[in-house]
C-alpha cells in the first residue's frame, strides 16, 4: 500500500504543492528535449534521403563543436571560424558520400549503418589526434549568445532559466523554420523529398543521387554544428557527448525516423518525460533512472504505434 | 588441386546433407582443433593464451549468440553487452550461494538466467522490426547496466562494486581465480566454446534454424506458412541470450578472473560484438569466429606489431591510431565485401577448387 502510495500518489501532491518547482523541472525538460531533438534533426534528414542510419550523428556533432573551438583558438573572429568550420562539414560530408556511400550504394540497410560505426571511429580518431582528448569550451561571448539567467514569479515561488537556453531554444525553432523552408520552397528541396519518397523514381527523372547524398549530409553536418555550439555553450564539448548524443535514438523512434516535426516533438516529450521521471519518480528507485528512462517511453510508445508518432505507416507486402 | 570433392560419392541422404559435405573439410576442422587443443597450448606463451587466444575464444561465443538473433532470425539487438552482464552476475551469484557446485555448471547455467531475461526483452520484438527494434533493445542494454551499478545484491554488498572470483578446482586443478594458469584456463574455454558451437551447429541446421531463416527472410510468409512468430522469435532472443550470457560469465572468470564488471559490459561491448558479427558474415557460424578473430585481436596486433616493424608510437597516440584504421578496415571490409569474411572464405575455397583449371 504504502509502496503504491508512494509511486502513484506522492509524486502527483508534490507536484500540485510546489508548482515552480514542478515548472522549473518542466522547462529544464524542454531545454534538454530542443537539445536531443537537434541531433535526432540530424539524423532523421539523412535517413530520409538516403535510409542511411547514420549512427555517426552524435560523433559529427562533438567534431563540429572542436572545429569550431580549434578555429576560435587560432584567434580567428566567430564569423571567419563559423563559415570555416561549415566548410570543413562540407568536406567531410563530401568525402563521406564519394568514399564510403557512393561504393556501398544499394547495400542492405544494415551494411550502411555498420558503415557509418566505421564513420564514428574514424572520426573518434582523428578527433583525439588532431584536437585531444580533453574537454573544451564554446567562447559564448564570441557569438553574442546572453548569458546569466532570469526569474519568473510563478505561483508562489520562481522558476530561473538560463538566458542561454531560450537563445538555444529560439535558434532550434529557426534553423528548423529554415530547414522546412529549404525542404518545401527551394528545388533542391524539392529534389530532397523527391528522393526521400523513391530512390528509383528520382534517379529516372534526372535527380542526381550522389549530388543530393552530399547536401544532405551538409545539412546534417550544418544541424550538428548548431547543436554543438549549443551543446559547447551550456557546458564543455568533450567526446562524453557522444554518449549523451544515444539519447537522440528514443527521440527518433518516439517521433519515427522520417519525420522533422516528430524528431522535435519526441525530442520534447523525452526529455520533459525523461526529467519529471528522475525528479519525481527516480528517488523511488535510488536515482540514475534517466540513463534508461527515455528509452521505456519510447517502448511504451512503440507497442501502440510501432512506426513512431509521426512515421510513414509501414506497409509490408509479400 | 587438393581441395576437390572428385570420388567422394553420396550414398545416402544424411551424407548429402551433412554440415561438411567434402572430406577434405572434415580434416582440416579436424586439423583445427587438433592445433586448438594441442599446439597453441605447447607453443604460446601465457600473453598469447590469456589476452589474444582466451578473449578471441569468448568474443567468439558471444558473435555466434548474436549472429543467431541477428544473421539467423534478422532481429537486430543492441544488447548484448548487457546479457553478457546478466550472465556474469548470475555466475557470480551462483557461485556464492552455492560454492559447493563446480563452476562449469553454474557458468552454463548462467546462460539460463540470461536467457529468461533475453526472452522478457525480446517480447517487443514481435510489434516491431528493424531500427526501430534496435533501439528498442537499447532499453534493455541501459536498463540492465543500471541494475548492475544500483542493486547491490548483484555483487554482495561489495564496497567497490567488483565481483570478487575466488579459487575453484576441476579434478583439482584450479581453472578459476588467481591461482588457475592460462593453460587451464585457455582449455576449459576451448571446450566450452567447441560443445556449445556444435550444439549451435546442430539447431541451425535442423527445423529450428529454418524456421528462424524463415522468418528472417520474410515474416508474413513464414506466419503463413504456419510458424508461430512469437514462439520462434522468442527462442531466437532465448538461444542468443544464453551464448551471451555464457561469454559473459566466461569473460568474467575465464578471462578478467574478477573486476569492476558493470563497466565491462557497457554499449561499447554491444557494438563491438555486432561488428563482428557483420564483417565476420551474418548468417554464419565460421564468420562469428573470423569477426571475432579480426576485432578482437586487430588492436592487440596493432598495439604490438607497429612497434615491432619500426614504427614507434606512444600510447595516446597508439589508441588514436587504432581507432582510424579500425574504422577504416571496417569501411574497406563493407565495401570489398559486404557479406562478410565468411563470403570471402566461401569464394576462396570455390576458387581453390577449381585451380589451377578455373574453366
Amino acid at each position: 500500500m504504502h509502496v503504491l502510495y508512494m509511486v502513484l500518489i506522492d509524486p502527483f501532491v508534490q507536484m500540485v504543492s510546489a508548482p515552480d518547482l514542478f515548472i522549473q523541472t518542466i522547462w529544464e525538460g524542454l531545454v534538454a528535449g530542443v537539445l536531443y531533438a537537434l541531433i535526432a534533426l540530424g539524423f532523421v534528414l539523412i535517413f530520409k534521403a538516403s535510409g542511411v542510419f547514420n549512427f555517426a550523428q552524435g560523433m559529427m556533432v562533438v567534431f563540429a563543436g572542436l572545429t569550431l573551438i580549434a578555429f576560435q583558438d587560432m584567434g580567428l573572429p566567430a564569423i571567419v571560424a563559423l563559415a570555416a568550420s561549415i566548410g570543413v562539414m562540407y568536406l567531410l560530408a563530401f568525402s563521406i558520400e564519394r568514399v564510403v556511400l557512393r561504393p556501398l550504394v544499394n547495400q542492405p540497410d544494415i551494411i550502411l549503418f555498420m558503415a557509418t560505426f566505421g564513420i564514428t571511429y574514424l572520426l573518434i580518431g582523428f578527433g583525439e589526434m588532431i584536437f585531444g582528448g580533453e574537454p573544451k569550451e564554446v567562447n559564448t561571448k564570441a557569438f553574442w549568445l546572453p548569458q546569466g539567467s532570469i526569474e519568473f514569479p510563478v505561483l508562489g515561488g520562481f522558476v530561473q532559466m538560463q538566458k542561454i537556453d531560450i537563445a538555444a531554444a529560439i535558434i532550434a525553432g529557426l534553423m528548423i523554420a529554415a530547414l522546412a523552408f529549404f525542404f518545401q520552397k527551394t528545388r533542391i528541396g524539392r529534389a530532397l523529398r523527391a528522393v526521400a519518397d523513391s530512390h528509383k523514381a528520382a534517379l529516372s527523372v534526372g535527380i542526381s543521387l550522389n549530388q543530393i547524398w552530399v547536401i544532405v549530409w551538409f545539412a546534417a553536418g550544418i544541424v550538428a554544428l548548431v547543436a554543438g555550439i549549443m551543446w559547447g555553450a551550456r557546458s564543455n564539448v568533450s567526446f562524453a557527448l557522444q554518449v549523451v548524443a544515444l539519447k537522440a535514438l528514443p527521440v527518433l523512434i518516439l517521433g519515427g525516423f522520417t519525420s522533422i516535426p516528430g524528431a522535435i516533438i519526441g525530442g520534447l516529450i523525452i526529455g520533459v518525460g525523461e526529467k519529471l521521471g528522475e525528479f519525481y519518480w527516480g528517488p523511488l528507485m535510488g536515482g540514475g533512472i534517466e540513463s534508461w528512462l527515455a528509452y521505456f517511453i519510447a517502448l511504451g510508445f512503440l507497442l501502440f504505434r510501432p512506426q513512431g508518432l509521426f512515421g510513414d505507416k509501414i506497409i509490408e507486402r509479400i | 588441386m587438393f581441395y576437390r570433392e572428385a570420388g567422394q560419392f553420396k550414398t545416402t541422404y544424411p551424407s548429402d546433407m551433412a554440415v561438411f559435405p567434402i572430406a577434405q573439410d572434415r580434416i582440416g576442422l579436424g586439423l583445427i582443433l587438433a592445433a586448438a587443443f594441442i599446439l597453441i597450448p605447447l607453443f604460446a606463451s601465457d600473453f598469447i593464451l590469456s589476452s589474444v587466444m582466451i578473449p578471441f575464444l569468448v568474443f567468439s561465443l558471444a558473435a555466434i549468440g548474436l549472429n543467431i538473433l541477428t544473421g539467423y532470425t534478422g532481429l537486430i539487438s543492441l544488447g548484448t553487452g548487457a546479457f553478457m552482464g546478466v550472465g556474469a552476475y548470475a555466475c557470480y551469484k551462483l557461485m556464492t550461494i552455492f560454492p559447493g557446485v563446480n563452476i562449469i555448471i553454474w557458468i552454463i547455467s548462467a546462460g539460463f538466467f540470461s536467457a529468461l531475461v533475453g526472452i522478457i526483452f525480446g517480447i517487443p520484438s514481435l510489434r516491431i522490426k528493424g531500427f526501430y527494434l534496435a533501439v528498442a533493445t537499447l532499453a534493455a542494454q541501459f536498463f540492465l547496466q543500471w541494475c548492475f551499478v544500483r542493486i547491490p545484491w548483484l555483487y554482495n554488498y561489495n564496497a567497490s562494486g567488483a565481483i570478487e572470483v575466488g579459487t575453484r578446482t576441476l579434478f583439482g586443478i584450479p581453472i578459476v581465480g588467481p591461482n588457475a594458469t592460462p593453460e587451464a584456463r585457455y582449455y576449459v574455454m576451448l571446450c566450452i566454446v567447441v560443445a556449445l558451437t556444435w550444439i549451435a551447429s546442430n539447431i541451425v541446421h535442423g527445423k529450428i534454424g529454418r524456421s528462424w531463416m524463415a522468418v528472417r527472410d520474410m515474416d508474413i510468409a513464414a506466419e503463413l506458412m504456419g510458424i508461430k512468430l512469437l514462439d520462434t522469435k522468442l527462442l531466437a532472443f532465448a538461444v542468443s541470450s544464453f551464448y551471451a550470457g555464457v561469454a559473459g560469465a566466461c569473460m568474467m572468470f575465464l578471462w578478467y578472473g574478477g573486476g569492476e564488471a558493470s563497466d565491462a559490459f557497457n554499449i561499447n561491448q554491444s557494438f563491438l560484438i555486432l561488428f563482428m558479427v557483420i564483417i565476420g558474415g551474418l548468417g554464419s557460424l565460421i564468420g562469428s569466429f573470423f569477426g571475432a578473430a579480426f576485432i578482437s585481436i586487430l588492436p592487440t596486433v596493432l598495439k604490438f606489431g607497429l612497434p615491432a616493424i619500426g614504427i614507434p608510437l606512444s600510447g595516446a597516440t597508439a589508441e588514436h591510431l587504432i581507432h582510424i584504421l579500425v574504422g577504416a578496415l571496417i569501411i574497406f571490409f563493407l565495401i570489398v565485401e559486404p557479406h562478410g569474411l565468411a563470403r570471402l572464405w566461401q569464394i576462396g575455397k570455390q576458387k581453390l577448387r577449381m585451380w589451377p583449371f578455373p574453366y
